[in-house]
């Protein structure tokens, strides 16, 4: 295969033993989900999905913290758990993360200028001070920090907004191909979210940084991203390009979610009641055969509930796993 | 005119710490009227929580009140009796703390707790209460039988509705519930923010309701109040308001939303808002804005002002 996907995930699966009060046994965090990000251009891909959908487990799969139950991860071709040490090295400088909380990724104790020389030291990306202090300030510059608003600082003396872009600054002092971001700028108020997200858009067409944007805020996803993924209970719902997924959903859940996201206009409110359920179970094993979805679906029928739907292509570049679309 | 219920008059509401105090609430006056849904806007810091404490006379050492006057139908609540007081609490004004839904007692059913709410003000006998407990959960959309369950057994979005329930047991004038769609899935965001409406309609109550998502505040409230650093920079009718928001800070919130029906490119707002134990002087908003005059701005503190029909604004461009 001579077009090798940067990142290719194949039937991946991760169960966890539960202990709930409620259910005991097993969840399938993520059930069966495959899709892929290309090499050739740097792309913007949204998961969201309610929490609880598995989200974050995909990315710390991908970061290889935890091990797939089953399935694959690939990168350029690579099974991550079959690389070689040298090549587990490269992976870990060229897909870089960055967490919801940037508060709990600095050492209190420590001014902020640490997060950013470590880096430099360990994957030896400077042969002087200079050349140190040089990437530093290109690094901060490039996600909109100038260096003495930040630097000699402590982590508690910044905003929010500051410290996450200083892990943005670290992850792109790395110069890498992939930044797996998960619910980034959940923390962050609004008028500075509006900055990190515009950093991230920088990041992917001037340096060529792909990034697999994690979060349960559609209204972001449809401003940064280029394609998105809609999860449920662990598996994939519906995929596919940010624009028509969102403006022109398949899904009979992602309809529900889309119609649920307010509107910022007071002359565009909800016209339409929802009922929310009566009572709900908290488990998510439950469910075995037919679709996740067929407990809470306005469309469903008698097949929904015997046979799971496949994530099937139903046009050129969109798939949805729904009986109504096979 | 409608008659006001709540009648909030140059409130102050500091926290001492060893360097200087935090002015988080720093002369804010607004009002209420019956059976209205008010807003307070504005980010995390500004204020909102603590104002919401004050008004209730909740806030807790190292916060302090400095000053002004809490009206409700009148009488000051921050003049009265803690005796009074606590008959007002839940009774006339009950409140939804913010992560409220996290602070159920664990080792209690739903029925104990919403029932402790009710026997504490009214004398009621064992039948009726089963049954107002019940008749609560089924108009926050829950089946009866989740009176017998225990908080761990709900998900976040039935405990919301539950703490939702406690609130409305004595058929309060006024509830004030802080950031109470805050962490919860969108689906169930939606369906909370139209209880709160269903409040007002049912119970014939006034609502204020604190949210940092201007887009939650887009769909229900009536008027909304934008607080920055401290202080109300402007107030007004929510369709105005968002259709024309006036203060420079009230505009960039509103432009820095980010909107799933349309592609436009955000501008964020340069720099963070200020600490507030030493505000700038002049406009807290001076900083960071756009439309600053220096020598005015940064000197003098615009007052809250009447600038068009119902629209008070805070900002010497409106003079
Ligand atoms: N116990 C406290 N001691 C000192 N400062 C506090 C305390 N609680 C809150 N503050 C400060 O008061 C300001 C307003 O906080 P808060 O009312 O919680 O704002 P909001 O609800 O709008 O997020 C903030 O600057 C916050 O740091
Ligand atoms: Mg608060």
């Amino acid at each position: 295969m001579e077009n090798e996907n940067l990142i290719e995930v194949n039937h991946l699966t991760k169960v966890f033993a539960s202990r709930g009060v409620m259910s005991k046994g097993q969840i399938k965090a993520v059930d069966d989900v495959s899709f892929s990000m290309p090499q050739e251009k740097p792309t913007i891909l949204t998961l969201a999905g309610e929490s609880g959908s598995g989200k974050t487990t995909i990315a710390r799969l991908i970061l290889g913290f935890i091990k797939p139950t089953s399935g694959k991860i690939l990168y350029q071709g690579r099974d991550i758990w079959k690389m070689t040490k040298d090549e587990w090295v490269r992976y870990r400088k060229e897909v870089q993360a960055v967490f919801q909380d940037p508060y709990g990724a600095f050492n209190p104790l420590h001014k902020v200028d640490r997060v950013l020389t470590i880096p430099i030291r360990k994957f030896k990306l400077a042969n002087s001070e200079e050349e140190a202090t040089d990437l530093i300030s290109e690094a901060l510059g490039v996600v909109g920090l100038k260096t003495d608003e930040v630097l000699g600082k402590y982590p508690h003396q910044l905003s929010g907004g500051q410290r996450q872009r200083i892990m943005l600054a670290r992850a792109f002092l790395l110069k890498p191909k992939l930044i797996v971001a998960d619910e980034p700028v959940s923390m962050i108020d609004a008028s500075l979210r509006a900055s990190i997200l515009n950093v991230m858009l920088d990041l992917k067409s001037k340096f060529s940084i792909s990034f697999l944007y994690i979060t349960h805020d559609l209204s972001t996803a449809r401003y940064v991203s280029d394609n998105i993924i809609v999860m449920y209970l662990g598996s994939i719902m519906e995929m596919g390009p940010v624009d028509k997924v969102l403006v022109k959903p398949l899904h009979p859940y992602v309809k529900l979610l889309i119609d649920s996201v307010p509107v910022p206009d007071p002359e565009r409110r909800w016209k339409n009641r929802i009922e929310l359920p009566r009572i709900e179970i908290t488990s998510q094993s439950l469910q075995t055969r037919g679709c996740k979805f067929y407990p809470r679906c306005s469309q469903r029928m008698e097949k929904c509930s015997k046979e799971r739907p496949d994530l099937a292509n139903v046009e050129e570049d969109r798939w949805v796993a729904c009986h109504l679309y096979q | 005119m409608p008659d006001t219920l709540l009648d909030v008059r140059n409130l102050i509401a500091y926290y001492m710490t060893p360097t200087a105090p935090v002015r988080a609430v720093d002369n804010v006056s607004f009002n209420v009227t019956e059976k209205e849904i008010l807003g307070i806007a504005g980010e995390s810091g500004c204020g909102k929580s603590t104002l919401a404490y004050s008004i209730l006379r909740l806030l807790k050492p190292p916060g302090y009140i400095r000053g002004g006057e809490v009206l409700f139908k009148g009488s000051d609540l921050l003049k009265i009796e803690e005796e009074e007081l606590r008959r007002i609490r839940w009774k006339h004004i009950s409140y939804i703390p913010q992560s409220s839904m996290n602070a159920l007692n664990p080792v209690m059913r739903i029925e104990e707790q919403i029932g402790d709410a009710i026997i504490n003000h009214e004398k009621i006998s064992k039948g009726e209460l089963r049954k107002r407990i019940e008749d609560l959960l089924v108009s926050v959309g829950l089946s009866p039988s989740v009176a017998h369950m225990y908080p761990h057994e709900l998900s976040g979005g039935m405990r919301q509705r539950v703490v939702i329930a406690m609130a409305m047991a004595l058929d309060p004038e006024l509830i004030i519930a802080d950031e109470p769609t805050t962490a919860l899935d969108v689906v169930v965001q939606r369906g909370i923010l139209q209880l709160l409406r269903d409040i007002r309609s049912k119970l014939k109550a006034s609502v204020i309701m604190i949210t940092h998502d201007m887009a939650a505040q887009a769909q229900i409230v009536d008027r909304l109040a934008i607080m920055y650093a401290g202080k109300i920079v402007e107030i007004g009718d929510a369709n105005d308001l968002f259709n024309d928001p006036l203060h420079p800070y009230s505009r960039a919130l509103i432009s820095a939303i980010p909107s799933i029906s349309e592609k436009k490119k955000l501008k964020g707002v340069p720099g963070f808002p200020p600490d507030l134990r030493s505000p700038p002087p002049g406009c807290r908003f001076y900083p960071r804005c756009p439309h600053r005059i220096p020598g005015k701005c940064n000197v003098d503190e615009p007052r809250l002002i009447e600038v068009k029909n119902d629209r008070l604004v805070a900002c010497h461009l409106y003079r």
